[in-house]
């Protein structure tokens, strides 16, 4: 079934349709990934963007159960260059066809999504929109215009789970935990709970909205802020309980953990022309001179020049566009970074984060 | 950190003649090396002993080398040189044991020379398979189960350890020479001996078999803060137990979940780390169960490898380059992406294509070879093409192999295949398996059918199903737009099937066979319904970042990223995969007819599909479209660019077979006209001009006929040479005796030169050969060099020594040598490159034949003379005339230089090593100095037939040379050989007074001389062999030799000059002296 994608700007893409058929709206993004498609349709923070894959085959190896970030796929479309008939890897579950369709989620092949990804690059990432249903591009064209886009909507509460759970129902934990973190579910990934689960972490995962008083009367040794989708200003109600956390605990915050941290901080945050997304940023951490490659996915980003640097130390830095990529306090146990040390999908190389977290929850349980 | 003050002068080895396994990426590389080095302001040595590298060109390094590359003449560079490091990492496995051989002998701390790069105990701890198991299994990675052993009682035990099939991998070598699977025990014994004899160390490691496995590639960098990156993933289509030279390989891994990926690429970070290569590029190959996953590491090559130039044209990623520059200080951000000019070189590169690798083999040659694909490479050269999807690479892969191919076609007919011989074809992997896969599946056998007997993955067998799936809707012509089903015309495909098709990969031609029309004609259907090719850049980034290098593949998408500019602009067509007959040499050519057309302000575009080349790298010319060399998708790109000019001259016969094809489409070919080239090749044309300019030819004619073929042979009387026309390198040209063997070979020829006539020749025995370069600007000649061949007429002018200037001919036969070139060049009106052949026999010059086009000597040549060839003719091409350019008299070098050809026939055992008129070597060297006999002594060394100074020589020559053997004998004796002869052999000489020692032939039961071999007391082998029996009689001897490394000289005048070079060596050892100061 033939697909039309069309963007505010006028520009349309045509394809055939796979998965679910009809009509769904989002903001357009691109995603330079090689692998890991399927980590990248279930990461929330796509929660309102409709993802096209810059590498061209995707599909091959199929969908498994393991390797899904959240409870299914989040993106709002998804827009390949060529879908995989097949199937092949011995882990495979079903294909990539099949789950769309089980989810409710359009997908499009035969996209020119390296023309895609140039127009993208160029003029921005934009609002748009998918149909199998309505292929008269003005109508389309309208229809995108006309939807809300990202800006200062709060995705978060479409993706935070609605009560408190321990990660041990999503990952058995090896052996006692030594630290009691609690994470603040902004629509965290699965890889940050096993990652901290590996670390000795025993994690308690809260919805967004949840009260500082809260998180502190669960006595945890840290915090953990998030990712999530949108606009990090959008969600002022956590904004104003982190502030109130500043200080009273370890704090690490991941993607848009960092974002609302350097609000809490005093900071702004701007949108990006077109984003972070693919696992193969190369981030400096300024603090040893290490250069790692990382998995990133953000459309928005700290403004280095809106941080105060008496308090504020900035630790990682984009070597593409020099943007901010982590941030540390100078005096107060709390860092985080624009990235994704858990990758899935992308390198490991910054999984040390995670120990940096530990060591900060030892170092502060020690001196209290 | 900055780059390092404590080094100045820096050494790079380069990986010497091409052979396989060995081939010109060391080129790319080592001048990538050589340029960024230099740019930085150090000072390069370079020692190669191949000419017909860009490399070895006076202005790539400070000093350059023509010299043997052992560890001896190395010694004496470093001695004289007395550089400060020594890199050893990008002239392949040559620089690297030569490099290791230097530490141990102790002439790198003698002399204080540092190696950077990878430094001795690493490249130890990575190429010794003992080291390389313990490192591996102590940071807890899985290799396949494995014993060592050093001699057979050791290996004997380990077989009963591991059990069969098994694995045997013979340490230090290259490419797995003498390395094999073994299914019965009898085969175990035969691999481990010869395994053992291979190594450089007599150490064989005997493996568990993971034949079958998913087999995995990952090209790693590093840099001296420890930042490593992935440059490129690549996964093989053809499974473990195929060499991975002579696997089709695609980029990136298609067939891994992240999770497994991340897995593999952990390993690479921590491998590297473990094994301590410092900076530079390595390649880790990795092999997984399709079962249960288990991930095995197979080896890592600690230096810049064949995958590494495939890597970095694959993702645009410069990997030689940085390599060169972390080796000298640099870290990975501090060096900027060329590409993206913005972005650091510090990140990994994602691309937004399928890149398909395919072998290219040439068993046609070595008949008696079978074509059975196994863990030692075959394979010698190699093509890449670029598509989005993994179908259209694959198709333009296939049609770029230039095996007669227009994609996944038809060539065979399914309906001919017995289902014996698809099991047979697909179980044991071959060079034409591919194919094979799609007879099976036209026969209806399905994927999960086709996995079991060739484990290839089921991603890749149900793509190649969609091409057959798609041959049939072309082939229906069905559709939207078709009126009339059924009816196999091109007007009844519709545009939408069309389109798919051109996505899928297929040709032109392919669609045309199918749909039952023309090439043309569906090219012209398709403009007009503006299906077009549309150009997309490789840039790093997946369209992340703008990209400033123009570096293009086609596809059929909506938008076209090709920019052409205004500006005055050549196109320079390159020579497609390397071949036997067909290699690094038109490189060469055609990357200076680049350099030459920038330096008079044009912008350059190369079109070419070989990954190895220094062509096909980025920075050669201002453009690069990496396109297979069709006149399908030569032309898209003329269309888009509309050049002023297109040069066809320079690429070897694969862009001249398009010359006619491309200037009747409109292509405004520089240089030589079609015209003339057609003269040239045209037997009849041709011996019609020579008649007019009263030169003479020895008698000849053509017929596409075989009863004519006949009637002319008997005509001009036996023996005959007979060829097929428009073929380069010799391909089914043989020398007949008699009648019958003459209809055996017409019959081959035919299928060789399709359409093209067949060529009969008289042809003149004991003649001496010569080849002459020159050029002209259609006003003037002027002659490049004038070669003597050592051995006679009859053998490929590839496969012959040669020496320039000429050594034995007098000054009235080279006086009418030119007076015939100038003539010749005249007549057929040549612009640019000429090459003639010619014979001598009894003082009279005969014509052999004649290019209008570079030739393979032309490297040679121009490092003989210190004129750059290639450059003068590409500008005479461009209108400039010689009286301009200051090039109006050949050029008479004071020193002489020898070119010897190296053969590969230690890979292909069984087959015969005695030359012939079908060529088969696969590279050159170069040796020189002021006297011939050290001149060729040289050569020989270079070409690892290093001559001896002492020991046995066995002699066997057949009756017509007996006579001559006797004063060749005579002075092997006098310079203290003991002499080694068979009986009629050994009654000549003993009649001339030379002592011998008589054994008996092999046919008659005899073995003591393969004993003697085989101990190793023979060093020398004079074997002339006459008529089939005797050769049979004398193949095990040659065979012996071939696998031991003793020289073997097959014809008398070869013999001439090795007793020379002897004669030169025993009097002194020779010197080493850069080309720069021969030329001076």
């Amino acid at each position: 079934m033939k697909a039309f994608i069309a963007l505010e700007d006028g520009t349309i893409f045509e394809g055939i349709a796979f998965g679910a058929h009809g009509e769904r709206l989002g903001e357009v993004v691109f995603n330079t990934s090689m692998a890991g498609y399927q980590e990248i349709m279930t990461d929330p923070s796509y929660k309102g963007q409709i993802v096209a894959m810059t590498y061209p085959l995707i599909g091959n190896y199929g969908i498994n159960r393991k390797d899904v970030e959240s409870s299914g796929p989040k993106v709002a479309g998804f827009l390949v260059r060529e879908r995989s008939r097949i199937a092949s890897n011995r882990l495979s579950e079903e294909t990539l066809d099949k789950y769309l369709k089980e989810n409710n989620i359009i997908g499009v092949e035969n996209v020119d999504t390296r023309s895609l990804a140039l127009h993208i690059r160029t003029k921005g990432a934009m609002k748009g929109i998918i149909s199998t249903i309505d292929l008269d591009p003005k109508s389309l064209i309208k229809k995108a215009e006309e939807s809300p886009g990202l800006i200062g909507r709060d995705l978060v509460k479409e993706v935070t789970c609605k009560k408190a759970y321990n990660a041990k129902v999503i990952y058995p934990v090896p052996s006692a935990a030594r630290f009691k973190v609690v994470a603040m579910d902004f629509g965290i990934k699965r890889n940050i709970l096993r990652c901290l689960i590996d670390n000795g972490c025993d994690v308690t995962v809260v919805p967004a909205d949840t009260k500082a008083k809260d998180i502190l009367a669960r006595d945890p040794d840290g915090i953990l802020l998030s990712n999530g989708p949108g606009d990090p200003a959008a969600i002022t109600y956590a904004i104003e309980e982190i502030k109130k956390l500043l200080g009273k605990k370890p704090i690490f915050g991941i993607c848009l953990g960092q974002q609302l941290l350097g609000l809490a901080f005093g900071g702004k945050t701007f949108k990006l022309k077109f984003g972070h997304r693919g696992a193969n940023h190369p981030v400096k951490d300024l603090t040893t001179g290490k250069i790692e490659i990382t998995c990133q996915n953000h459309g928005f980003c700290v403004d280095i020049d809106s941080l105060n640097k008496d308090e504020i130390e900035i630790t990682h830095i984009n070597l593409n566009d020099n943007t901010l990529e982590g941030m540390a306090h100078k005096k107060l146990p709390i860092f985080a970074v624009q990235y994704h040390p858990e990758s899935s999908p992308g390198p490991h190389d910054s999984r040390y984060l995670f120990k940096r977290f530990t060591d900060s929850m030892s170092t502060y349980a020690k001196k209290n | 950190m900055p780059k390092r003050t404590d080094i100045h002068k820096i050494l790079i080895i380069g990986s010497g003649p091409i052979i396989i396994s060995q081939a010109c990426e060391f080129d790319y590389s080592g001048t990538q090396a050589c340029k960024a080095l230099r740019e930085e302001g150090f000072k390069i040595v370079l020692v190669n002993s191949n000419p017909a590298t860009i490399m070895t060109d006076p202005e790539i390094a400070d000093i350059t080398y023509i010299e043997p590359i052992t560890p001896e003449v190395v010694e004496k560079i470093i001695a004289k040189e007395k550089p400060d490091a020594l890199l050893p990492t990008l002239g392949g496995q040559t620089a690297l044991n030569t490099a290791m051989k230097l530490k141990e002998m102790g002439t790198l701390d003698k002399y204080n020379v540092k190696m950077i790069g990878a430094d001795y105990d690493a490249i130890k701890k990575a190429e010794d398979r003992d080291c390389f198991k313990k490192a591996i299994l102590k940071i807890g990675l899985d290799l396949p189960r494995s014993e060592m052993a050093h001699n057979m009682k050791e290996a004997e035990r380990a077989l009963k350890k591991l059990g069969l099939p098994i694995i045997i991998r013979p340490s230090f070598t290259l490419g797995g020479t003498g390395g094999g699977i073994a299914r019965t025990e009898d085969e175990f014994r035969k691999t481990a001996a010869l395994g053992l004899q291979n190594s450089m160390t007599s150490e064989i490691l005997i493996e568990e078999s993971i034949l079958g496995w998913k087999e995995y590639e990952l090209e790693v960098m590093r840099d001296n803060k420890d930042n490593v990156v992935i440059i490129c993933s690549i996964e093989n289509l053809d499974p473990m137990g195929i060499h991975t030279g002579d696997s089709i390989t695609v980029a990136p891994s298609q067939t891994l979940t992240d999770k497994e990926y991340q897995k593999m690429r952990d390993a690479s970070l921590a491998i590297i780390r473990e094994i301590g290569v410092e900076t530079g590029g390595s390649n880790i190959q990795f092999a997984i169960s399709p079962e249960d996953g288990r991930m095995v590491v197979i080896e890592m090559n600690p230096r810049v490898s064949r995958s590494s130039a495939l890597a970095s044209k694959a993702t645009g990623f410069p990997i030689a380059k940085i390599a060169a520059k972390l080796a000298v200080g640099y870290t990975l951000d501090e060096i900027k992406n060329d590409i993206t000019r913005e972005t650091p070189a510090s990140f990994e590169p994602t691309i937004d294509y399928c890149v398909v690798k395919i072998p290219r083999f040439t068993f046609e040659k070595f008949p008696e070879a079978k074509d059975v694909l196994g863990i030692s490479m075959k394979s010698v050269g190699e093509t890449m093409a670029i598509g989005r999807t993994f179908k259209e690479a694959l198709q333009k892969g296939l049609r770029g192999l230039e095996i007669g191919h227009t994609g996944l076609d038809n060539k065979q007919s399914y309906k001919d295949i017995s289902d014996e011989k698809i099991k047979q074809r697909l179980e044991e992997p071959n060079a034409s398996r591919i194919f094979y896969v799609k007879y099976a599946l036209q026969k209806g056998y399905t994927i999960e059918e086709i996995h079991k007997m060739t484990d290839i993955d089921l991603w890749f067998l149900e793509n190649i199903k969609e091409i057959v799936d798609m041959e049939k809707e072309i082939r229906k012509g069905h559709g939207a737009g078709s009126k009339k089903p059924g009816k196999r015309k091109k007007q009844n495909l519709d545009t939408a099937t069309l389109l798919k098709a051109k996505q899928y990969g297929f040709s032109d031609s392919q669609i045309a066979e199918l749909a039952g029309s023309t090439e043309q004609a569906v090219r012209g259907y398709r403009k007009q319904h503006f299906i077009k090719a549309v150009f997309r850049l490789v840039d790093t980034c997946a369209g992340e970042f703008e990209a400033y290098t123009p570096y293009y593949y086609s596809t059929y998408e909506t938008k076209d990223e090709a920019k052409p500019s205004k500006n005055k602009k050549i196109i320079i067509l390159g020579g497609g995969p390397n071949r036997i007959g067909q290699g690094i040499e038109f490189d060469y050519c055609c990357c200076h007819a680049s350099f030459a057309l920038k330096e008079l302000g044009y912008e350059t575009i190369m079109v070419n599909s070989n990954p190895e080349t220094v062509s096909t790298d980025y920075d050669t010319s201002d453009k690069l479209y990496f396109e297979p060399l069709t006149f399908e998708d030569v032309m898209n790109i003329i269309d888009t660019e509309k050049p002023d000019g297109v040069i066809v001259q320079f690429g070897g016969q694969t862009p001249l077979n398009l010359a006619r094809r491309l200037e009747a489409a409109g292509a405004p070919i520089i240089g030589t006209s079609v015209k003339s080239i057609d003269m040239a090749e045209d037997r009849k044309k041709f011996s019609k001009l020579l008649r007019k300019l009263k030169i003479a030819q020895p008698e000849s004619g053509s017929t596409t006929s075989v009863t004519m073929a006949l009637k002319i042979a008997k005509r001009i009387g036996f023996p005959v040479l007979v060829r097929p026309s428009y073929v380069l390198g010799g391909r089914a040209m043989k020398i007949v005796y008699d009648e019958d063997s003459m209809l055996e070979f017409i019959k081959e020829a035919k299928e060789v030169s399709g359409k093209h006539p067949i060529l009969i020749d008289k042809f003149l025995e004991e003649a001496i050969e010569v080849d002459v370069d020159a050029v002209s600007d259609g006003d003037i000649t002027v002659i490049g060099g004038i070669m003597e061949h050592i051995e006679e007429a009859g053998i490929h002018s590839g496969d012959s020594a040669c020496v320039l200037p000429p050594h034995t001919l007098g000054d009235d036969i080279i006086d009418t040598i030119r007076k015939y070139t100038h003539a010749i060049s005249k007549g057929l009106k040549v612009k640019g490159l000429l090459n003639i052949q010619f014979a001598v026999k009894q003082n009279k010059v005969y014509v052999l034949e004649v290019n209008p086009r570079a030739s393979r000597t032309v490297p040679f040549v121009s490092k003989a003379t210190g004129v750059p060839l290639a450059k003068i003719a590409a500008k005479v091409m461009a209108g400039k005339t010689l009286k301009e350019l200051g090039f109006m008299e050949e050029k008479k070098p004071g020193h002489i230089s020898v070119k010897e050809s190296v053969l590969p026939f230690s890979r292909f055992s069984g087959v015969d090593i005695l030359l012939g008129p079908e060529m088969k070597s696969t590279g050159e060297v170069m040796g020189i100095d002021y006297s011939f006999g050290v001149a060729f002594y040289k050569s020989q060394i270079a070409a690892g037939q290093a001559l001896p100074k002492s020991g046995k020589v066995f002699i066997s020559v057949k009756n017509q040379d007996k006579r001559n053997i006797a004063f060749i004998a005579k002075k092997l004796e006098d310079m203290g050989f003991e002499i080694v002869a068979t009986k009629g052999t050994h009654k000549a000489l003993v009649a001339n007074n030379i002592k011998t020692e008589m054994v008996g032939k092999i046919g008659e039961g005899n073995a003591k001389i393969l004993d003697y071999i085989k101990e190793g007391s023979i060093k020398l082998i004079i074997n002339t062999p006459s008529g089939r029996t005797s050769q049979s009689d004398s193949r095990p001897i040659r065979n012996a030799a071939v696998m031991r490394g003793i020289p073997c000289v097959t014809t008398i005048s070869g013999a001439q000059a090795a007793v020379s070079g002897i004669e030169a060596a025993l009097k002194k050892d020779f010197q080493v002296k850069s080309i720069q100061e021969y030329l001076k």
